[in-house]
């Protein structure tokens, strides 16, 4: 489907000490991005989540204690691509241009066949030449998923991607960006358990101050799983426990 | 319907004119009435003509270099942290000193032509225009700037694609205020000294107790600054098709 990375790498993230102001979010904490995976990051908001994935983006400036490290030694910069809760579409361009901002930012040349194509994939072609101001919440994000599958990065960072839109778009989304995004390592932060049981293959629960992380939860069979199956609802309650246990840690 | 409404309120504007002449019968020297001022407009076309040429180009240069300089020191200001730290105050500061206060100076240092009245309306453009299109620039939705970086994108790439496209909305509310106080400069600057332009014009009839001429100056004064303005105004909301803000204030 997509021109997939020959040499999958894992990616391992420590942070010895992190703190905002007065508050310490972590300390030596450690894990572990497997190569060619979706691990998911569940939370209760602000318990760092978004921080972590920003971390591993190079979003945060002026960071020291932090070291991320790819298996094949080479360094993460460069071949991971993000993706936020916001579409991040370019007002001023049109869909396919916002497909093809990357090489453009980069003055590389413009495949816009390959946009095209991707564009086909993601059920957008049509929409090609509109500005992102006449699509829907659920159009805009999958050109927001067309744009990170454009620039082709084994790596892919998403911050709740599917959190702003409604539950049957959501599903859709959840389902196309599952089978799109098949052999990448995948990093997908969300607040949603059901969300990450269907796509995660390993799923951590965030609590605490300073930030502790549970040991992995792995679901069984491939994603996207169905919403029917049993191990995905009894998951779901199970989780729901964790996060609430999670945020009565927080209160207290 | 615009065009009506535009209409209306203009044929209004000269009924009430009108009746205020007719009602406090107000001597022709202090208050010309609409059809006096009609007149002198015929009559003394040619001359008027002339002055208005002279007042409109100082106008458009100004505008043109205010535009200019105010955008350049807007992205040298957005782009370089130490211009920032070091221009900024003294681009405040020198707002302080009231333009209108600079223009003996400056017909002094520039002559009696039109360099001095240029310089004039640039001066009042290039604040409005630095200051909005600046803070336009400092003002690019974190994420975007976020998405740019995870590109791989350069500082430059991110300026000329992303940080500029987005602060246009804002340097195009400056422009339009730009706009609308340029001719000031203009007139201000030819009140002060000058042989020819519109404010020359007004000066010299004053002098002379042509009243008529006086206000049929004006006239033409004013339809050439909202001429100005509805132009600015059309051909910025074509480069903003895409934004919502770009919507003006009769819409």
């Amino acid at each position: 489907m997509t021109s997939i990375e020959k040499h999958p790498f894992s990616i391992s993230l420590r942070a010895d000490r992190l703190a905002f102001g007065d508050t310490l979010l972590f300390e030596h904490i450690e894990f572990e991005l497997s190569a060619g995976k979706w691990t998911c990051l569940l939370g209760p908001s602000g318990v760092g989540k978004t921080t972590l994935l920003r971390l591993m983006a190079d979003l945060v400036p002026d960071v020291e204690n932090v070291s991320i490290k790819c298996s094949d030694q080479l360094p993460l910069s460069g071949r991971a691509s993000y993706m936020a809760q916001q579409d991040l579409l370019m007002p001023w361009l049109s869909v396919l241009e916002n497909v093809l901002l990357g090489s453009t930012l980069r003055k590389e040349v413009q495949r816009t066949e390959r946009a095209h194509e991707l564009l086909d994939l993601v059920g957008l072609l049509s929409s090609a030449d509109d500005l992102p101001a006449k699509l829907s919440g659920g159009m805009r994000q999958r050109a927001a998923l067309a744009r990170t599958l454009m620039e082709d990065r084994p790596v892919v960072l998403m911050d709740e991607p599917f959190s702003a839109l409604d539950a049957i778009t959501r599903v859709r989304l959840q389902n196309m960006a599952s089978e799109l995004l098949q052999d990448r390592t995948v990093l997908l932060v969300t607040h949603d358990p059901l969300e990450a049981l269907r796509l995660g293959d390993r799923i951590h629960v965030l609590s605490g101050r300073p930030v502790t992380l549970n040991a992995p939860l792995t679901p069984s069979g491939s994603a996207p799983r169905d919403l029917h199956d049993p191990e995905v609802l009894k998951g779901q309650a199970d989780l729901l426990e964790q996060l609430a246990a999670a945020d009565q840690m927080e209160v207290a | 319907m615009k065009a009506l409404r535009a209409l209306i309120i203009f044929v209004g504007l000269v009924v009430v004119w009108q009746t205020i002449v007719i009602l406090t019968e107000v001597p022709f020297y202090i208050l010309p009435g609409p059809w006096l001022v009609v007149k002198a407009l015929i009559a003394r076309s040619d001359v008027l003509f002339d002055h208005s040429w002279v007042t409109l180009s100082e106008i458009i240069l100004g505008l043109l270099l205010g535009t200019v300089l105010g955008s350049l020191s807007a992205l040298t200001l957005g782009y370089f942290r130490p211009a920032r730290l070091w221009l900024m105050p003294i681009l405040v500061v020198s707002q302080a000193i009231p333009v209108f206060a600079l223009a003996p100076i400056l017909v002094l240092w520039l002559g009696y032509g039109m360099v001095s009245k240029v310089a004039m309306a640039t001066l009042i453009i290039y604040f409005p225009v630095t200051a909005a299109f600046f803070d336009g620039l400092r003002r690019t939705e974190p994420g975007h700037l976020d998405l740019a970086h995870s590109m791989n994108a350069s500082r430059w790439t991110t300026l000329r694609y992303i940080r500029i496209p987005a602060a246009l909305p804002s340097f195009a509310s400056g422009l339009r205020v730009a706009t609308a106080v340029a001719p000031i400069g203009a007139i201000v600057g030819e009140w002060v000294g000058s042989s020819e332009g519109l404010g020359f014009l007004m000066l010299h009839a004053n002098g002379r107790m042509q009243i008529d001429v006086m206000f049929a100056a004006l006239f033409i004064l004013a339809v050439m600054a909202v001429t100005l303005y509805y132009a600015v105004d059309a051909g910025l909301k074509r480069l903003l098709f895409w934004s919502p803000e770009s919507q003006s204030i009769e819409t």
